[in-house]
């Protein structure tokens, strides 16, 4: 089968996706409620929907780093400005998102073609530092500089006093769609012991996350994703073959700027919060690591380590002292507090820990990323099971395509 | 009047004078060879004809187009391609991949902003890729890694890329450095044919004489940055003066 304009493999992957975003409350919930491991739990929808939201802004960084190579820090910038736009429209207008969320987007465009603009006139870790630079620049204006357009520290929010002109009578008083609120969940069924909540700001980001990876796809197949892959080989060559880099790159920059920026918008539109913090060097950096930990220049990979990223940050951050004395209670005293004096480096405050060895093991033996984990994986399987395909004997694939 | 015209091109770095005062016409349809012992300024001379650099006199003039200023693809897009001493080509990609960007920035020109077209549905380019590595013997390797491939290989590679885009002019530089004979054979039996075929001028610096008397039309000896004679490869061979330059005073 052949979808909107993909090959037959493309087809099934998309498909796949979707799958698997529109199953996410389910799958993501796989011990009952009450059990010992229900801690491990992330089906709740604050969750679920920053997994759709970071995964867009990931799915989006890639195209600039795993295409061309060039290495951002300084992304998270977008994600404020598409925030501070969508809770200013809440403010202006009303808490309908369908005015906020295409404007965040083009307003990072332009900020990324400024910022891009000057940025890509250096490469490599220039680059880096450049966009750093300016992501820095853009969260000291937003915490002070430009108070009354971000209200500083507080961060930007709704008060009673805001004009909101399109506000109707009825209208929910939080982010919704045409009346679809998204904090409200549609579902919530209990079956046997497991509870599922099928929430409608999950399902709109998702809708929205699958069709930001259709457009990735799409990207990554066309002519110029193959400039962009080139780029990042032999700038050399393809400017002596008639290729001018710099458009190129700066499109990529943009197209990635607008990601995050809608990223950004999605944030506030679970939430109707816009901090500068959103905008700090730390943000940036999350999305690198995301990127590379599930594989730069791959399709997937960004969503699996976004994914895999949200769920430490929020499940082994929530492991603490009385839920370890709940797993090694049976245990003898000694060895208990043992293991729990272990255990605390790793999990609750020390999360960052356990992410920490975690990336450096896959930097060091899987360069790929996850995705690369699970290719070596299905790899064994199939040479287990004997099947046509001798790896060792078929020329190297070009790695970073998407698979 | 040729294809390329070369008039008084000099270029200083700092103290040294890499050229002076160079003056040349490549014929078209010709292959011109450019010779000199090391230091002679070969590399530094199309460097300018590419854009790399830009020359403190003179002129070079492409089909009676200055070519001075211009960026590298600006120069292809006017018809000049260029093989490197080292060949030059995207190792990430696959032997067929490559060829197609050729032939993208041929057909599309230096930015097209195609990104919901489908490389794999744009037919022209994929049968015209075919056809050149067709031409080149390497179709059996149009789904290689390129980085994994032979530097023989590499460099029939970086040549099928430049005749993908049916240049005016190709520019090669010592296109035999650091293969072995029958790799060399291979190339100048290949050049041969291209120059033949297609009519495509050639300009190539090179140190195999092998190579050089095989193939050129008309050859350049250039010494200390400046042009010592313009000849005939019969008339070169016996030149005192490239003796000179080649062995020293005493010869």
């Amino acid at each position: 089968m052949r979808l909107l304009g993909l090959s037959r493999k493309d087809t099934r992957f998309l498909l796949i996706v979707i799958f698997l975003t529109m199953a996410t409350p389910i799958l993501l919930q796989p011990f009952p409620e009450g059990s010992g491991l229900a801690t491990f739990n992330a089906g709740y929808p604050d969750l679920m929907q920053r997994f759709a939201i970071f995964g867009i802004f990931a799915i989006g960084f890639n195209i600039l780093f795993g295409l061309t190579g060039y290495l951002s820090f300084g992304h998270a910038a977008f994600l404020g400005v598409g925030s501070y736009t969508v809770v200013w429209m809440y403010k202006l207008l009303d808490y309908n998102v369908v005015y906020g969320l295409p404007l965040a987007v083009a307003v990072s465009a332009v900020f990324a073609v400024v910022i891009g603009y000057v940025s890509l006139r250096r490469s490599g870790i220039y680059f880096s530092i450049l966009t750093l630079a300016f992501a820095q620049m853009s969260y000291n204006l937003a915490y002070s500089v430009l108070t009354p357009l971000t209200n500083g520290e507080t961060g930007l929010q709704v008060y009673g006093n805001d004009p909101q002109v399109l506000l109707g009578a009825t209208e929910a008083n939080s982010p919704h769609f045409f009346g679809w609120v998204m904090n409200d969940n549609f579902w919530e069924p209990v079956i046997g012991g497991w509870k599922f909540t099928f929430n409608n700001g999950y399902y709109f980001t998702a809708i929205i996350a699958i069709i930001a990876f259709y457009v990735s796809l799409r990207i990554f197949r066309s002519p110029f994703g193959l400039m962009l892959r080139a780029i990042k080989t032999n700038q050399t060559r393809l400017n002596y073959t008639g290729i001018n880099t710099r458009p190129y790159t700066l499109a990529a920059f943009v197209i990635s700027g607008m990601y995050a920026g809608l990223a950004g918008g999605l944030m506030a539109a679970m939430d109707p919060l816009a901090g500068a913090e959103r905008m700090q060097w730390t943000a940036s950096g999350e999305v690198v690591l995301m990127t590379i930990l599930g594989g730069a220049g791959t399709l997937m990979g960004p969503i699996l380590g976004a994914g895999f990223i949200k769920y430490f940050e929020n499940i082994f951050s929530k492991i603490n002292d009385s839920v370890l004395h709940g797993w090694f209670g049976f245990l003898p005293d000694g060895l208990e507090d043992f293991l729990i004096g272990v255990s605390h480096f790793f999990v609750g405050k020390s999360w960052h820990l356990t992410l920490g060895l975690l990336f450096m093991l896959v930097v060091v033996f899987l360069p790929g990323g996850l995705v690369e984990g699970g290719q070596r994986i299905a790899a064994m399987f199939r040479k287990k099971s004997g099947g046509k395909d001798d790896a060792a004997h078929q020329p190297k694939p070009a790695p970073h395509v998407a698979e | 009047m040729g294809i390329l015209e070369v008039k008084g091109v000099g270029k200083r770095f700092g103290g040294l004078q890499a050229l002076s005062d160079v003056n040349l016409s490549v014929a078209e349809h010709s292959v011109h060879a450019i010779i000199g012992p090391n230091g002679a300024g070969k590399s530094t001379l199309l460097n300018v004809f590419v854009g790399k650099l830009i020359p403190d006199t003179g002129s070079v003039m492409f089909n009676g187009q200055s070519v001075l200023g211009r960026k590298p693809h600006e120069i292809n897009q006017m018809g000049i391609s260029r093989v490197f001493q080292t060949p030059e080509i995207f190792g990430d990609l696959t032997v067929m991949e490559n060829v197609m960007i050729s032939c993208f920035a041929k057909r599309d020109g230096a930015f097209r902003l195609h990104a919901f077209r489908t490389v794999a549905h744009e037919a022209d380019i994929v049968e015209h890729a075919e056809q050149v590595l067709e031409d080149v013997n390497m179709l059996d390797k149009r789904n290689m890694h390129a980085a994994s491939m032979s530097r023989g290989d590499k460099r029939r590679l970086e040549m099928a890329m430049c005749l993908s885009q049916d240049p005016q002019l190709l520019l090669l530089d010592e296109p035999t450095a650091g293969m072995a004979r029958a790799d060399t054979n291979n190339t100048i039996a290949l050049l041969k044919e291209i120059n033949q075929k297609r009519d495509i001028t050639m300009v190539i610096i090179e140190h195999d004489m092998h190579v050089v008397f095989s193939l050129a039309d008309r050859i350049t000896v250039l010494a200390q940055g400046t042009p010592l004679v313009e000849d005939t490869p019969e008339r070169i061979k016996g030149h005192p003066k490239v003796k000179e330059a080649y062995l020293g005073e005493s010869a």
